[in-house]
C-alpha cells in the first residue's frame, strides 16, 4: 500500500508520502495534533486532500493527477472511530448487519457468528447501544467494520475514550485480530503502551510529516527519534519460546537468530511459539564485569552501539547490541563515565524486567 | 351540544387543511432542512432568512401578496391558469398554498435543528459501512431525526390549525371550501353568538395545550434517557 498526500490544515499542511506493509498492523503514532487522524481520514476518503495518490494492491482510491477520487462507501474498507459511533436508533445486531447486508453475498470473508465469537459479543446482540458499556460499544464497532470484509482495517485511537479497565479488557481482542485478520490494520494512536503491544510496522507523525517510518523492532531503539527519550522508552524483541522449568515456573525465551536466552516468570507455552517481549530502558542496567551473585535473573553480554542524551541531563540513553537484538538501557551520566563508555565496547547488561506481551 | 352543522364543516375542513399541509410540508421541508442543514453555499444564509419570515411578518402581508401572485394577473395565477386550473384564490387548494407557506418554518426549523445536532458522525460512519449518500439519507438521517420530525409535524398542524390572516386575505368565508373554525369563531362573535365561539375557541384552546403538552413531555423523557 502507497499513500502521498497534501492538505493543508488549521496550523500545518498533512505533507506525507509513505509506504506501508500488506500485512500486519501499522501504527500511525505522534502526539495529539500531529496529523495522525487528518491522514487516517484520506486514506478513508472522508476528507479530500487536493494532492494525492492512494494505491492499496491494483486498487487505485486516489490519484489527483487523474482527477480519480472513489468515494468512502465505495471503497472495501472498515473504520472504527475514536469515540462510540453506534447507531442508536438500532439494536446492537442491526448494526452488525448494517455494514454487511451493504456487501455482495460473495464478498462475505466473515460471518455475523464469527465476528460475534471473536469479539465477545454473544448476549449483547438484542440490546441498545444506549445500555452498553464504553468497552462493549467499541467492540460492536470493530465487530462491525470487520464484518464488510474490508481489505483495510483503520482504527482512529479506538482506546482513547476508554478508562484504563476498558482499555485492558479490548487490547486482547486487538490482539486477536492481529493474529488471525489477512489484512493490512492501519491503527492511530498517541499512546506508546498500545503501539508496543500491536504494532509490526510504525510510522513517526509530527507536524503533519512523517519523521520515520519502519518495523517497530528498528523504531524503537533508535536514538535519533522521540520514542528513546521518552519516560517509556522500550525495545520489542520477538522471541520464540523454547524450555519451561516448571520447578521455579520460568520460561525461557531465544532471542531471534541467536543462542541467548531470557528467562521470564511465566505460565507454560508451548516451545517453538513466537513471543513478543518488551524490555524498558528503565529496567537495564550496565555492568563492565559479568555481576556475580545477583538476584537478577537476565544476564547478558553486550555491545555499546551508540550513546545519547535523554530526556534531562543527568541520564544518557544507551543503545545496545544483543546478539543482533537491539536493546536501550537509561543510565545516569555519572555511570556512564565511571565506566568510560564509549561505542564498541562489551559490557554485560542486567535486565530486571521482561514483559511478555502475547 | 350548540354546534351546528357549519361548525362541524368548519371543523373537518380544518383537519382536512392542517392534515395536508403537514404531509405536503414534510415533503417540501425535509429535503429543504437536509440543505440547509449541511449545504456551505453562500445560498444558505438568504433561502434561511426566506423561509423564517412568515415568523415575523403578520399574516395579513403574506395573504396579500399570495392573493396578489395567485390572482389573474399575478405569475402563479398565470401559471395555474395556463395550465387548465383556473386560478386558487376562494378556493381550498388556495389555503393549502397559503398554509405551506405560513407554516413552513414551523416544519423546516425542527427538522433542520436535528439535522445539524447528529453531526457528520453518523454519515461518516455510514459511508464507511458501504451506503451511499441517499441510503444514508433514508436509514441514518432520516430515522434519527425522528424527535425532530415528530415535532415538526404537531407544529406544522397546531400552527396551520390556527391560520387566520392568511385564510381571510385569500381564501374569504366560503363554507365548505375555505370557511376554517378560526373564521367560523370571528363569524360567530360578528353575530354575536358567544355560546358558539366559547365552543369553538375553547376547543381549540384545549386541543393546542394537550397537543403542546405531549411534546413537552416527550421532550422531557427523553432528556432523562
Amino acid at each position: 500500500m502507497h499513500a502521498r498526500f497534501r492538505l493543508p490544515l488549521d496550523s500545518f499542511t498533512l505533507d506525507v508520502d509513505i509506504a506501508l506493509p500488506a500485512r500486519g498492523v501499522t501504527a500511525l503514532f505522534g502526539p495529539s495534533g500531529s496529523g495522525k487522524t487528518s491522514l487516517l481520514r484520506c486514506i478513508a476518503g472522508l476528507a479530500q486532500a487536493p494532492e494525492g495518490k492512494l494505491t492499496l494492491g491494483d486498487n487505485c482510491w486516489q490519484d489527483s493527477t487523474r482527477k480519480l477520487f472513489v468515494p468512502t462507501h465505495q471503497r472495501a474498507l472498515g473504520y472504527v472511530f475514536q469515540e462510540a459511533s453506534l447507531f442508536d436508533h438500532l439494536s446492537v445486531e442491526d448494526n452488525l448487519r448494517f455494514g454487511l447486508k451493504r456487501i455482495a453475498a460473495g464478498d462475505r470473508r466473515l460471518q455475523p457468528q464469527q465476528a460475534v465469537s471473536l469479539l465477545g459479543l454473544e448476549g449483547l446482540l438484542q440490546r441498545r447501544p444506549q445500555h452498553l458499556s464504553g468497552g462493549e460499544r467499541q467492540r460492536v464497532a470493530i465487530a462491525r467494520a470487520l464484518l464488510v470484509s474490508p481489505r483495510l482495517l483503520l482504527l482512529d485511537e479506538p482506546l482513547s475514550a476508554l478508562d484504563a479497565p476498558r482499555k485492558a479488557e479490548i487490547l486482547p481482542y486487538l490482539e486477536r485480530l492481529h493474529g488471525e485478520l489477512e489484512i493490512p490494520i492501519i491503527y492511530v494512536s498517541h499512546a506508546l503502551e498500545e503501539v508496543i503491544r500491536l504494532a509490526d510496522h510504525l510510522v513517526l507523525l509530527d507536524n503533519g510529516q512523517a519523521l520515520a517510518s519502519g518495523p517497530l523492532q528498528t523504531m524503537l531503539p533508535r536514538l535519533d527519534l522521540p520514542l528513546a527519550r521518552s519516560d517509556d522508552a522500550s525495545v520489542v524483541i520477538n522471541g520464540t519460546a523454547t524450555e519451561y522449568d516448571s520447578d521455579y515456573q520460568l520460561l525461557s525465551l531465544r532471542l531471534p537468530k541467536s543462542d541467548l536466552c531470557l528467562r521470564v516468570a511465566h505460565q507454560p507455552i508451548a516451545p517453538g511459539r513466537p513471543l513478543r517481549l518488551r524490555v524498558q530502558a528503565r529496567d537495564v542496567s550496565l555492568s563492565l564485569q559479568q555481576p556475580q551473585h545477583s538476584s537478577i535473573l537476565n544476564l547478558l553480554p553486550v555491545r555499546v552501539v551508540a550513546v545519547a542524551a535523554a530526556d534531562n541531563p543527568a541520564h544518557l540513553l544507551v543503545q545496545l547490541d544483543m546478539q543482533g537484538s537491539a536493546l536501550l538501557a537509561r543510565i545516569t551520566r555519572y555511570s556512564s563515565d565511571q565506566l568510560g563508555l564509549h561505542p564498541g565496547q562489551a559490557l554485560w547488561a542486567q535486565i530486571k524486567s521482561v514483559a511478555l506481551l502475547c | 351540544m350548540p354546534l351546528s352543522a357549519a361548525d362541524f364543516a368548519a371543523i373537518w375542513l380544518t383537519l382536512q387543511l392542517a392534515g395536508l399541509t403537514t404531509a405536503l410540508l414534510l415533503l417540501i421541508g425535509t429535503p429543504l432542512a437536509w440543505w440547509l442543514a449541511r449545504t456551505r453555499s453562500r445560498l444558505k444564509a438568504p433561502i434561511g432568512a426566506l423561509v423564517a419570515m412568515p415568523l415575523v411578518l403578520p399574516p395579513t402581508v403574506i395573504g396579500f401578496y399570495l392573493l396578489v401572485a395567485m390572482g389573474p394577473q399575478g405569475p402563479v395565477g398565470a401559471l395555474t391558469q395556463s395550465l387548465g386550473l383556473g386560478t386558487l384564490p376562494f378556493t381550498f387548494s388556495g389555503l393549502v398554498v397559503g398554509s405551506l407557506v405560513y407554516s413552513l418554518p414551523f416544519v423546516v426549523q425542527p427538522i433542520q435543528n436535528a439535522f445539524e445536532a447528529m453531526g457528520d458522525r453518523p454519515l461518516e460512519v455510514a459511508a464507511t459501512l458501504r451506503a451511499g449518500p441517499f441510503d444514508r439519507f433514508v436509514h441514518v438521517a432520516l430515522p434519527l431525526a425522528r424527535p425532530g420530525l415528530i415535532t415538526a409535524s404537531v407544529l406544522g398542524f397546531a400552527h396551520t390549525l390556527g391560520e387566520f390572516g392568511v385564510v381571510l386575505m385569500i381564501g374569504g368565508n366560503i363554507p365548505d371550501k375555505t370557511r376554517v373554525v378560526s373564521v367560523q369563531i370571528f363569524n360567530h362573535v360578528e353575530a354575536m353568538e358567544y355560546a358558539q365561539a366559547h365552543w369553538l375557541a375553547g376547543g381549540m384552546l384545549v386541543f393546542s395545550f394537550v397537543i403542546l403538552l405531549t411534546l413537552q413531555s416527550r421532550g422531557r423523557s427523553r432528556m432523562f434517557n
